[in-house]
């Protein structure tokens, strides 16, 4: 509750900041401490110290999974602003606080979205983090492409949501309440009301987490938005419907397991086929990274499948490790003019502690062991194979991760083995605190490879 | 009147909502059909927070959560709108115009 109420303040904060404040430095800093007082609020409120004590009702239950997810969301943002705060200057200086008091609004709604225990705030939430995100998507008035990602993104992103609407307006029909702990799926066993409902839940919360077959929107609004919120909303947003989505399917609609669970495997193996195969044929390495993102998900997809303790953890250790490694490499990629494979021919020669890091983010998303990608990818697998059935979606998935390694291998190859030509674009000269940030993150990779439990022993302890 | 009228009646706009979602070509019609999906969902929750609240009977505060949504339903699709339209202008600002078949120059 502490950070959900400081975040509204803080996104406040930052927009009359916007006038009193001229330089973007200093209005980079009050973001920063900002997100530090945000993540401190969280901690203390995850080991009981509460500031606002506020009779939540049937709307909203905080308990150690949200906090812990909440947590990694901010602290992956503070990361996020730290490596690309500075890039962002380049969409506009004019409206520079506006943006983070738009990321601050959008955790607002994360918070939301993780704790919700009725409908109500689930819709709520979804739109608090949609609606910062068409703005932020069309940021860049004058290019052509962002304008047609962001109005691409309004129109789908609004036309799911009326199908989500429509999905609880089916379920309150059934059930006669929003609260998810009333919900009393044994009444009517196979009621046609709650099974259209929940379908159409199950479509909406596919499209906000673009798993196929509806994804068809994603490349093209993360290859037309400006890179640094591309790298935004790939990443937190991303991990943070995940954890909305499997709370929802948990909670609400787990007894009927036996109903969805072949429609979520399906889906799981199409986002899987449709990311990474797709993903090989990209000649710009923003359009592979949408397409890696789609295909993350289908991985991500699995644990809404299992449904059980390992896929909890495994979805937690997946956001924070797929959060981290994305941010990375597009605040390395937000520097640089051209975003085709070329442009990084010969990197390692020209910056060696950039192209280091850069593959150890690589190989995390690749699911190369000694990595934090390796132990999310492993948990989910785990999950579906304690779940006993459908094992053929097990080795499905392990062939297309070894398919993704094509992909991202190939960016590794041109760092390292290409000599640099005349394609090989200007790269920004990163600054010290840039370099620290990066091996920080890099290092945190490989800390939670190796001991996941740093991060999972919050759960329960 | 029995609860099914409502359902279908809400069920057709619904329809006709995502009908024109997928074959109009002008955003702001486009647009429209959205708002028309989300009013038709508007009324299904009143006439089922009616429904609940005359099968509840004795208990007067059953049924008052669906109304109490279509409230924040109109609050959020006003909040669309406002950035929706500026989207929209934005867009006609630079092409003069505000048809979706220009939106293909991301394909490749």
């Amino acid at each position: 509750m502490n950070a959900l109420v400081l975040s509204a303040i803080l996104g406040v904060v930052m927009m009359f900041s916007g006038i009193l404040l001229k330089r973007p430095a200093a209005i980079r800093s009050v973001a920063i401490i900002g997100l530090l007082l945000l993540l401190a609020s969280n901690m203390l409120d995850m080991s009981g110290t509460r500031f606002f004590s506020i009779n939540l009702g049937d709307f909203l239950h905080f308990d150690r999974f949200a906090f812990l997810f909440n947590s990694v969301a901010i602290f992956c943002v503070l990361v996020y602003v730290l490596l690309t705060g500075k890039a962002i200057e380049r969409v506009g200086v004019k409206n520079y606080a506006d943006y983070f008091a738009l990321f601050f609004f959008v955790l607002c709604g994360i918070f939301l979205v993780t704790s919700f225990q009725s409908l109500l705030i689930l819709f709520l939430g979804i739109e608090i983090i949609t609606i910062p995100l068409y703005i932020l998507t069309g940021s860049d008035k004058r290019n052509l492409k962002s304008n047609e990602a962001s109005l691409k993104y309004f129109l789908m992103g609004a036309f799911s949501t009326g199908l989500m609407l429509m999905g609880i307006a089916l379920i309150y029909g059934a059930q006669g309440t929003f609260a998810i702990e009333k919900f009393n799926l044994l009444k009517i066993p196979g009621s046609p009301l709650m099974i259209a409902g929940m379908l159409l839940m199950l479509f909406s919360m596919a499209f906000k987490v673009s798993a196929a077959p509806l994804h068809f929107w994603t490349p093209d609004v993360y290859d037309g938005a400006p890179t640094v919120f591309t790298s935004f909303m790939a990443t937190v947003v991303k991990a943070a419907v995940f954890i909305g989505f499997i709370r929802l399917f948990e909670n609400a609609f787990g007894l009927l397991q036996p109903t969805w669970q072949l429609w979520v495997a399906l889906m799981a193996a199409a986002t899987l086929f449709v990311g990474n195969i797709t993903a090989v044929f990209q000649q710009s390495v923003k359009r592979m990274l949408a397409y890696s993102s789609i295909a993350q998900a289908g991985f991500m997809m699995l644990a809404i499948f299992a449904l059980n303790g390992d896929a909890k953890e495994g979805l937690l250790l997946y956001g924070a490790a797929y959060s981290l490694a994305t941010i990375g490499i597009f605040s390395v990629l937000s520097r640089m003019d051209d975003y085709s494979y070329e442009s990084f021919n010969g990197l390692a020669a020209r910056q060696p502690l950039v192209a280091a890091t850069l593959t150890i983010f690589l190989l995390s998303l690749a699911g190369i062991p000694l990595t934090a990608g390796f132990l999310a990818k492993f948990y989910m697998i785990k999950a579906v194979v304690a779940t006993g059935s459908n094992l053929w979606l097990v080795v499905f998935a392990l062939l297309m991760a070894a398919v993704s390694v094509y992909y991202y291998f190939r960016v590794i190859q041109a760092m390292y083995f290409r000599e640099a030509g005349e394609h090989s674009a200007s790269f920004q000269e990163p600054g010290k605190g840039f370099k620290w940030v990066l091996v920080l993150v890099a290092a945190l990779i490989i800390a939670l490879g190796l001991f996941p439990s740093l991060l999972l022993n919050w759960l329960y302890f | 009147m029995p609860i099914n009228y409502y359902i279908f009646l809400a069920i057709a706009l619904f329809s006709i909502g995502v009908v024109g979602v997928l074959t109009r070509r002008n955003a702001i019609i486009i647009f429209m059909c959205i708002e028309l999906m989300l009013n038709s969902v508007n009324l299904l929750l009143v006439a089922f927070s009616k429904m609940h609240h005359l099968a509840a009977g004795a208990t007067p505060t059953t049924g008052i959560d669906g109304q109490l949504f279509v409230f924040f339903i109109m609050v959020v699709a006003a909040a669309e709108v406002s950035v929706g339209l500026a989207i929209i202008v934005m867009m006609y600002r630079n092409i003069h115009s505000v048809d979706v078949n220009f939106l293909n120059r991301l394909k490749h």
